[in-house]
């Protein structure tokens, strides 16, 4: 029996999730003597495979189509591979680019998919923990199925690391052109501007349990009071409160000040992402059960709005009236 | 031209909650439209509103109880709305992306839309596949996570920007037809305005079973099961300050002395 993983790359480097997926992969694959294949599509395909040659790593397919990802030729390729392997557990990231194949491919080849796994066992068959709720919850789903797709949170398995002695195989496929339908054009990076939060030794961050943009004033001035910097999750910077510079996470900025202060964060997973490397996480969140307890090592459970003002306070500061 | 948003119903656990079996128990739940579909909401508003003659239709997979967040999407400027449930969808214990995927397909055959958006994810469940499960299963192409949409009523390409991560945005053409699924912050959705709202009283909300849709129970049957539903045990080790916000905010702030984050 074979398993099946397809790493992800983005301008000329192949991303982390490649190496924790080939980690899921190895787990998966010794639960049933399996082998562990995978699959890299575009761009420089042999360096790519030089470098996926890592321990438990059995073989490696190299897909020599287009530069980067390009969903229509990744689902194209993936489909053909998976025709000629017929592997029993087809692994694909929870990255964005995953969300943009990986339905289309298990869809594609009529597999049952389950997405952001954060855990797998494998006897007769396969149960796979995800969350839900953001996080509140955490359920077991079962796949009765010979064949399945998974795509695999980043972040939560290790890198597989080591030298491997894989074999290294170039897949042919011919690609339907007139089903490639959309075309990458460019890339920007977006978020400069007046400052980097990556530089800060103190972060200050406000979520959504501030409410309103006048009672941001509450956290600018603790921040001033501090010295630190002013960051923030995401629907703080949808809600245009806040310049998209300022946002921590999967999509925003990822930080490693000494001392992280999450005011009204609950600690969804594309947060913790951007912040979880911070060396002191101070959480202050009025519900005991949001995840940012999980990581935080020192927490308020409590109202921000009682207890902001009285750590400004505290440091001879005058809390704005709001 | 058409544009069918698909809007879901989300539920919300409050902060404490019992779980009852396979699910979080229905007393601590509350419900809402899910966050990411009110910006394809908004998004599909304001083609509309840029454009002549189009239409924005809306399609729920979901029970009774979801019409009040449908009267919510029509009071956006939603035209109408589908919703789609009946017994066997109500007794089926898991209902996957793939399931609802087929539901939506068969209404999009129906419909027979030229552009549909949907939100990245519902905030529940968190699968993030229906779109593009659906776009693959009508055979339009697609787009997921979609923070920036340049695109007018008639069309036939939409130019998009796709949040990556890490800051990076990737620009990309797309085919129209073609499924969008929408990222939180490509607008900033509008408030329902009181006429909104007593004018979606009288918006059609149109109730379907499968059997309307030419699907039979079969659909519902996949090969995902839940199988458990528990609260996580807390890993949490956080030294959790205890008192009034006066005595927790001095034991915070001693914290941060010590830490050098501030003198004296
Ligand atoms: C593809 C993708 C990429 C994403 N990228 C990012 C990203 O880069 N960064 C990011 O942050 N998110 C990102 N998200 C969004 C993420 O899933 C969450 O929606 C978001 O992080 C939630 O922000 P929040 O914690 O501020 O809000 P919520 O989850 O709403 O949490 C608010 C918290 O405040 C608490 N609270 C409320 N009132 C009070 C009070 N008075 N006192 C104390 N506490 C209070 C609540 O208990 C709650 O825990 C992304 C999502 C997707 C799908």
């Amino acid at each position: 029996m074979t398993v099946l993983g397809i790493a992800e790359h983005r301008r000329g480097d192949l991303r982390d999730v490649s190496f924790e997926l080939a980690s899921v992969g190895r787990e998966l694959a010794d639960a049933t003597d399996s082998e562990l294949h995978l699959a890299v599509i575009g761009g420089e395909v042999e360096a790519f495979a030089d470098d996926l040659d890592r321990e438990g790593v059995d073989v490696i397919h190299t897909i020599d189509e287009g530069e980067e990802f390009n969903h229509d030729i990744y689902v194209q390729a993936v489909e053909a591979l998976h025709d000629d392997l017929s592997p029993d557990v087809l692994l694909m990231p929870h990255s964005v680019n995953g969300l943009d194949y990986a339905p289309a491919v298990a869809s594609r080849l009529s597999l049952p998919l389950v997405t952001d796994a954060i855990g797998v066992e494998r006897d007769d068959g396969l149960a796979v923990t995800r969350e839900m709720y953001g996080s509140k919850v955490e359920t077991v789903v079962d796949v009765d199925a010979d064949r399945v797709a998974l795509t695999v949170r980043p972040g939560e398995w290790p890198p597989v690391e080591g030298t491997g002695d894989a074999d290294v195989s170039a897949f042919a496929v011919d690609i339907d052109e007139s089903q490639v339908r959309s075309t990458v054009t460019g890339f920007e990076e977006v978020g400069g501007g007046d400052v980097d939060i990556t530089d800060a030794d103190v972060l200050v961050s406000v979520g959504r349990g501030i409410e309103e943009e006048e009672n941001l004033a509450l956290v600018e001035a603790l921040a001033d009071t501090l010295g630190a910097t002013l960051s923030s999750s995401r629907p703080i910077v949808d809600n245009g409160w806040l310049p998209k510079n300022r946002q921590v996470g999967q999509s925003g900025k990822v930080v490693t000040p000494d001392v992280y202060i999450a005011i009204g964060i609950s600690g969804a997973v594309q947060h913790v992402a951007g912040m979880k490397g911070a060396e002191t996480i101070v959480a202050i969140n009025d519900d005991p059960s949001a995840p940012i307890y999980d990581l935080a090592d020192y927490g308020i459970v409590d109202d921000l709005f009682d207890v902001v003002p009285a750590l400004i306070e505290e440091f001879g500061g005058e809390p704005p009236e709001i | 031209m058409k544009i069918l948003v698909t809007v879901a119903e989300v539920a919300e656990v409050e902060d404490d909650f019992e779980v009852d079996g396979l699910a979080v128990d229905d007393r601590y739940l509350t419900y809402d439209l899910n966050e990411w579909d009110d910006y394809a909401v908004e998004a599909a508003v304001q083609i509309q509103e840029a454009g002549e003659d189009v239409e924005v239709v809306s399609v729920t997979v979901g029970p009774e109880r979801a019409d009040e967040t449908i009267r919510m999407a029509l009071a956006k400027g939603v035209d109408r709305a589908i919703r789609v449930w009946d017994d066997d969808l109500a007794g089926t214990e898991y209902l996957d992306s793939a399931t609802k995927a087929e539901i939506l397909a068969a209404v999009a055959e129906e419909e027979d839309p030229d552009l549909v958006l949907t939100g990245v994810q519902s905030g529940d469940s968190a699968f993030g596949a229906t779109g593009v499960s659906l776009a693959e299963r009508i055979g339009f192409e697609w787009a997921a996570v979609v923070n920036d949409l340049d695109y007018a009523a008639g069309d036939d390409e939409a130019s998009v920007r796709r949040e990556l991560e890490g800051g990076v945005e990737e620009l990309t053409d797309v085919e129209t037809p073609a499924v969008l699924t929408i990222q939180t912050g490509i607008n900033d959705p509008r408030y329902a305005s009181l006429r909104g709202i007593r004018q979606a009283q009288s918006k059609e909300i149109a109730p379907k079973k499968l059997a309307d849709l030419g699907l039979d129970a079969d659909v519902t049957e996949g090969a995902v099961s839940l199988t458990e539903l528990y609260e996580p045990e807390t890993v949490s080790d956080a030294t959790v300050y205890e008192g009034s916000p006066e005595e927790t905010a001095g034991q915070l702030a001693d914290l941060l002395r010590d830490k050098g984050v501030v003198e004296g």
